[in-house]
């Protein structure tokens, strides 16, 4: 486990180490990545590591997440990089996490032996989990962007921090939230059915929800799993046909949710409301853009950028600009790079001890997220939370907590 | 306990969800049925055709039912061709290396796929994906019934080439008597390509009519093919009402399992009637006696 570092980012390097990075190089050569702009400044350049499963089953997200470390990148620079290092500009150091566990770690052995100071991103719980462990060997600082896993925070290591809430914060905040936004519409919704994906996450999802729903005063009539991936969703759509609940809780991946939310739509059923926990596609561009009509009404409980900030609304102006569909992948990476270079700022250094304390110290305010002042408590951030969003016409509207309301929830729906 | 109209709504979704099963085995059955080619590469091919179904939409804005028109020619020469020019002569007769041949190219497919259009989820729209037919109380996908309608129409027509065309009974003869065949003159590479392209253009077919409901993505054939194999082997190997029957049959059961043991479990049914079919008529439903 973690060494001690010196004052030198490329200490530690052994002949093995630089065997591996090559290797993990020479694989990753088949990938297009734009390459940094090497800038010959008065000041060496501040190397940040940005770790994306760009290719594989989860290309969609990490290529989001990319934009929004980019995004971030590009402003921190035109402002004059970090200004306690003479100016120093911030070099992205590249890693395509291939969407696999092993290949985010090769990556992290690759970006580890090229000298970053720290890295930012995973997108994948399992991905997340593997290379923080292997930056951890290193003393080397790891934000994670998305990583819902409780697992990665409770390891004790203390390089990795988590910026955004994990499953237990949203899944609790998301039940809140629901009973909140119930009781304000005047209690219609007693009922309920889950319809969860047979896997790990929601299956696990199922559970927690099949624990709380009851103490909130919700009947549960049905938990329904369906396979990933799912051919047909007629039979789980016939059957809240017959039960007729006033509320439908999913928890699947983005074609299953696709596939009840349409069929639903074509058996006509309309329960009082759709709500979704960290929803596979609830507050996803893609969806509304390509089936507004079965989008119509969702709401998810997720993470979001706040609303009422301008930097978050010309952020996301930005990606639609380049044709890119908006998730919120993208605020969160922006957010993680403009405090990870925060905490850069004020170590006025970019030795990874020092960096680690920085964070440990962060109360950046600075970021998009609607979380107010950072503060980490073993690496996790204590004000992090998701909110409600809701899709509205061919937009997604932050409906809950009344804070951060662009809109009046439209519950219920039917 | 459900009501007698959800069952029977369940009950007619899995006859319409079993017309396109049926589709994708007959190719099958042809191909593992007649030529006992055990094709892997079956559930990658469809994968390819659904992708050429939603390029041709996204790209060309073509519907997904008049695509099936030249996707039904192009996926017969990419068929005859596959089985002419690489699955023939790299297996050199021998099973167990057609086996590997089609497992390696189902492989390769899968992972271009991958390469080209990365793993995400593809659907398409149309106007009437979301169309219901209303029979009485019921409410039946339009493009479920169109799809019904449509397998009973190609197996007709299958069986009618293999039935009353002079490639028909070359196709027979093959299945029957290879050294035989090839003694009177029949080309055996050239029908066993043929019969190959005609298996790879009934998923055209089923390609078409699953998009406008269903979602595209490089391992979705996979999904299917497990299913059609049995189908195949239910129904009687080589037997086209057969494939027809044991597809609706299936997806009867599987609806039915779906509706009372949760989907997870509704492929449990398949395989319980499979074993409890093979026990008692060991060629299949359809099968000729041995």
């Amino acid at each position: 486990m973690g060494r001690s570092v010196q004052d030198s980012a490329l200490s530690g390097i052994s002949r093995r180490t630089v065997l591996k990075a090559g290797a993990a190089a020479a694989a990753f050569v088949t990938v297009p990545v734009a390459a940094p702009s090497i800038l010959r400044a008065q000041t060496p350049a501040v190397k940040i590591g940005i770790l994306q499963p760009v290719t594989g089953a989860l290309a969609h997200d990490g290529d989001l997440g990319r934009v929004g470390a980019e995004m971030a990148i590009n402003e921190i620079n035109a402002a004059g990089g970090i200004k306690s290092l003479g100016g120093a500009k911030i070099e992205m150091v590249f890693g395509d996490a291939r969407s696999t566990p092993e290949a985010g770690t090769q990556e992290v052995e690759r970006m580890q032996a090229e000298g970053v100071c720290a890295i930012v991103g995973g997108f994948a719980s399992p991905i997340c989990l593997a290379a923080s462990q292997a930056a951890a060997r290193y003393d080397l600082p790891y934000l994670v962007d998305v990583g819902v896993s409780d697992q990665i925070m409770a390891r004790g290591l203390t390089n990795t921090f988590r910026f955004s809430p994990g499953f237990g914060k949203v899944t609790q905040v998301a039940l809140d939230n629901l009973t909140r936004i119930n009781e304000l519409a005047g209690k219609p919704a007693k009922t309920v059915v889950l319809v969860h994906e047979d896997g790990l996450f929601g299956s696990g999802l199922a559970k927690l929800l099949q624990a709380e729903l009851p103490k909130r005063g919700f009947e549960i009539l049905e938990t329904i799993a369906h396979p990933t991936p799912a051919r047909d969703m007629s039979n789980v759509a016939l059957r809240i046909r017959s039960l007729n609940p006033d509320l439908v809780i999913p928890s699947n991946y983005y074609g299953e949710f696709v596939l009840l939310a349409r069929t639903m739509q074509q058996q006509r059923i309309k329960p009082k409301g759709v709500y979704a926990v960290l929803g596979g596609a609830a507050s996803n561009g893609r969806f509304v853009k390509e089936f507004p009509q079965a989008a119509q009404n969702v709401i998810d409980c997720n993470h979001w950028h706040d609303p009422k900030n301008p930097k978050a609304l010309a952020l996301r102006k930005a990606v639609e600009a380049q044709g890119k569909s908006f998730a919120y992948n993208v605020p969160l990476n922006y957010s993680n790079l403009l405090l990870l270079a925060d905490a850069i700022e004020r170590a006025g250094s970019a030795d990874r001890k020092t960096i680690i304390e920085a964070l440990n110290a962060s109360t950046f305010a600075g970021h998009i997220m609607p979380y107010g002042p950072t503060k980490f408590v073993n690496g996790q951030n204590e004000g992090a939370t998701p909110i409600n969003t809701q899709i509205q016409g061919e937009d997604i509207k932050v409906i809950f907590p009344e804070t951060f309301a662009e809109s009046k929830a439209n519950y219920p729906a039917a | 306990m459900y009501s007698p109209q959800i069952i029977l709504e369940a009950a007619l979704n899995g006859l319409m969800t079993g017309a396109v099963y049926a589709l994708i085995a007959l190719g099958l059955t042809l191909i593992y049925g007649v030529l006992h080619i055990i094709n892997f590469a079956h559930g990658a091919l469809l994968t390819c055709a659904m992708f050429a179904v939603w390029i041709a939409w996204a790209w060309l804005g073509l519907d997904p039912y008049l695509v099936i028109v030249p996707l039904v020619p192009l996926m017969f020469v990419l068929g005859y061709g596959l089985q002419r020019f690489v699955i023939g002569p790299a297996s050199h007769g021998d099973d167990g290396n057609i086996l590997l041949v089609t497992l390696g190219l189902s492989i390769v497919l899968e992972n271009v796929l991958l390469a080209v259009f990365q793993s995400d989820t593809r659907t398409l729209d149309t106007d009437y994906s979301f169309q219901v037919v209303a029979l009485g109380p019921l409410l039946l996908s339009f493009p479920r019934v169109i799809g019904l309608a449509v397998a009973v129409v190609v197996t007709g027509l299958l069986w009618l080439v293999l039935n009353r065309t002079d490639t028909g009974k070359a196709i027979r003869a093959v299945a029957k008597e290879k050294l035989g065949a090839n003694l009177v003159g029949i080309d055996v590479p050239h029908v066993y390509a043929i019969t190959f392209g005609l298996g790879c253009a009934c998923l055209a077919v089923a390609a078409g009519l699953l998009m406008p409901t269903f979602y595209v993505n490089p391992r979705i054939g996979s999904a299917f093919v497990l299913v059609a194999f049995t189908v195949v082997v239910l129904g009687g190997m080589g037997s086209l009402p057969g494939a027809l029957l044991g597809g609706l049959f299936i997806g009867v059961v599987e609806s039915l399992c779906g509706l009372f043991l949760g989907d997870s479990l509704g492929q449990i049914g398949i395989f319980l009637i499979f074993i409890a079919v093979l026990l008692v008529r060991p060629t299949g439903l359809f099968g000729a006696k041995a």
